[in-house]
């Protein structure tokens, strides 16, 4: 595993936090040796091998790599939906939460209720919910819809609940598993704004996979590149560009040009 | 802080709850009705027909077979308390000792169903035993019923009970075996563990299977129950499937016509409720309008 600097690629106003403003906050995320290995004998699949990574409170990190290479079973330790064969993965016993590539908004509530469902699990009391929702609905943009069921809303609409559902969980580490993958390109700018403009605001602690390099330059402090076949870390890059960043901006092609041309020789390497 | 992009919903909602809801494309209420409606009346009314042409040909004596005409001015005769039997206490006795046996067959079956598909070992122990209790025909159960509980209302709880429990247990093992993964994580990490997963996850997600295993579970009760009522003979309690019995043990085949349309009637009341309530929930689901049976 290697640190890219990325100091020729940063504009002067980067608002990123540096290396050593993260290690004040605190690690929310601390990945040590982590193995994962499915199967057993002749149809073992080694997933993960030997991962380190540590995410600083607050840091908004980025997994990319090519198909198989171990992003999403490493979200997977980190929200304790399954257990690392070796290795340790430690949250410091902060509240997580997950929003899925799929839409998981359950289908026999309606957007409301399943706001009003995470809000619940979550010990709110019955008098505090209502409001509570509203306000949720409304930061997500989706004021006026709680009646509606999710086969009602739109892709981008469905996302959004599910990030509003996200948001009742009142967690500190958000983790988000390719969650704008199936969106149209103008629907996924426009859910990028939202998610920053939330992490920003709430000072959540963000976990993001994605395929998309210009989305990774887009959203992280940090992207980390995965090699695959076992899953490992190749590489960190750091993004230091100012933020709110377009996806035009010259800077940020760039940095997502660089991360291209390691990802291009990544994905040769995983088809061959 | 974002981008002004206008979505669209995947689905309409129905028109005119809308602004712009196209309301004329949409069928009126009297076609509506229609289309829903003949294709009921012309079964009626070919059954009728075939019916009547039976009876006309003389295939059988009147004692035996009794015309469209006579079965109906029988059916309410006896409706209107005028037969040889109480009719409506009859209809009262058997829709209870349906319901009664039913509802105890719902919480047997569910509880056995849950147990089943959480527990490995209980699993592999009964369940494909319950996948075959659900082919055995009720009556097979009767003679051991009788000879356990003897002629009595026990003897014919107990054939309904057997009939119903392994359908409302399939189906709700079923269910839960088909609940998405994904919703079951999500309902994880939201904090759905324990009986909460249960409450919220997997039994709303298992639900469209567990009120097919309903429906499957009521037409096997309600079959083992006429059979219990035709084999069971309480003389002091009348019921449909006892009338049935003396009616066609007298020759009044205008009686057993008239008892065979009202109990017919009154499946199909059942079915009607169970689907509704399918379709209520598949609707609530978006699984309505595009599907393989249009």
């Amino acid at each position: 595993m290697s640190t890219v600097s990325s100091s020729s690629l940063a504009n002067s106003t980067a608002t990123a936090s540096t290396p050593q403003e993260r290690t004040d906050r605190g690690v929310a995320v601390d990945i040590r040796g982590v193995s994962k290995v499915f199967g057993s004998g002749a149809e073992e699949v080694v997933a993960l091998s030997d991962v380190d990574l540590q995410i600083a409170a607050g840091e908004f990190v980025c997994l990319l790599g090519a198909s198989g290479c171990g992003k999403s079973t490493l979200l997977n330790l980190v929200a304790g939906l399954d257990k690392p064969t070796s290795g340790t993965v430690d949250t410091h016993g902060k509240r997580i939460a997950f929003m899925f590539q799929e839409a998981t908004l359950f289908p026999w509530l309606t957007l409301a209720q399943n706001v009003d469902l995470a809000l619940r699990l979550n010990g709110m009391a019955k008098a505090d919910r209502k409001p509570r929702v509203e306000q949720l609905l409304e930061k997500v943009r989706l004021g006026g819809r709680g009646h509606r069921r999710p086969h009602e809303l739109s892709g981008g609409m469905r996302q959004r609940g599910a990030l509003a559902r996200v948001l009742a969980q009142d967690a500190d580490i958000v983790l988000m598993d390719e969650p704008f993958a199936a969106l149209d390109a103008m629907t996924r700018d426009a859910m990028h704004d939202e998610i920053e403009s939330l992490w920003s605001e709430l000072g959540l602690t963000v976990m993001f996979v994605t395929h998309n390099v210009r989305e990774a330059a887009r959203l992280s402090d940090r992207t980390v590149l995965m090699e695959s076949g076992p899953g490992r870390v190749k590489q960190i890059y750091p993004v230091h560009l100012p933020r709110p960043r377009h996806l035009d901006d010259p800077h940020l092609t760039e940095q997502a040009a660089h991360m291209t041309d390691e990802l291009k020789t990544e994905v040769a390497r995983h088809v061959r | 802080m974002s981008a002004d992009v206008t979505e669209r919903p995947t689905t309409a909602p129905p028109a005119g709850k809308e602004p712009g809801a196209r309301a004329a494309a949409k069928p009126g209420r009297g076609k509506e009705i229609f289309a829903a409606v003949w294709p009921k009346v012309a079964a009626v009314v070919i059954v009728l027909a075939i019916w009547q042409l039976l009876y006309t040909s003389g295939w059988k004596p009147d004692y035996r077979f009794a015309s469209p005409a006579d079965t109906f001015e029988r059916l309410v005769f006896v409706a209107t308390g005028n037969g040889p039997f109480n009719f409506w206490m009859g209809v009262q006795n058997t829709v209870m000792r349906g319901v009664q046996g039913f509802l105890l067959s719902l919480v047997i079956g569910t509880a056995l169903g849950i147990a089943v598909s959480q527990w490995k070992p209980l699993r592999n122990a009964i369940g494909a035993m319950i996948t075959g209790l659900q082919t055995m025909p009720s009556i097979v159960w009767f003679p051991f019923a009788i000879l356990i509980f003897g002629l009595d209302s026990a003897a014919i709880y107990f054939v309904i009970l057997m009939g119903a429990i392994p359908s409302i247990a399939n189906g709700i093992i079923s269910g839960i075996d088909d609940v998405p993964p994904a919703y079951l994580r999500a309902g994880h990490m939201l904090g759905a563990r324990g009986w909460r997963r249960y409450r919220y996850v997997v039994i709303p997600a298992a639900l469209p299977s567990y009120v097919s295993g309903l429906s499957q579970g009521w037409a096997f009760a309600w079959r083992g129950l006429l059979a219990g009522e035709i084999i069971v003979s309480i003389p002091e309690v009348p019921a449909l499937g006892t009338q049935l019995n003396q009616a066609a043990t007298n020759g009044q085949s205008s009686n057993l016509l008239a008892l065979m349309i009202v109990i017919l009637i009154l499946g199909m009341l059942a079915s009607f409720v169970f689907s509704s309530l399918a379709n209520s929930i598949r609707a609530r689901r978006g699984l309505t309008g595009f599907t393989a049976s249009r």
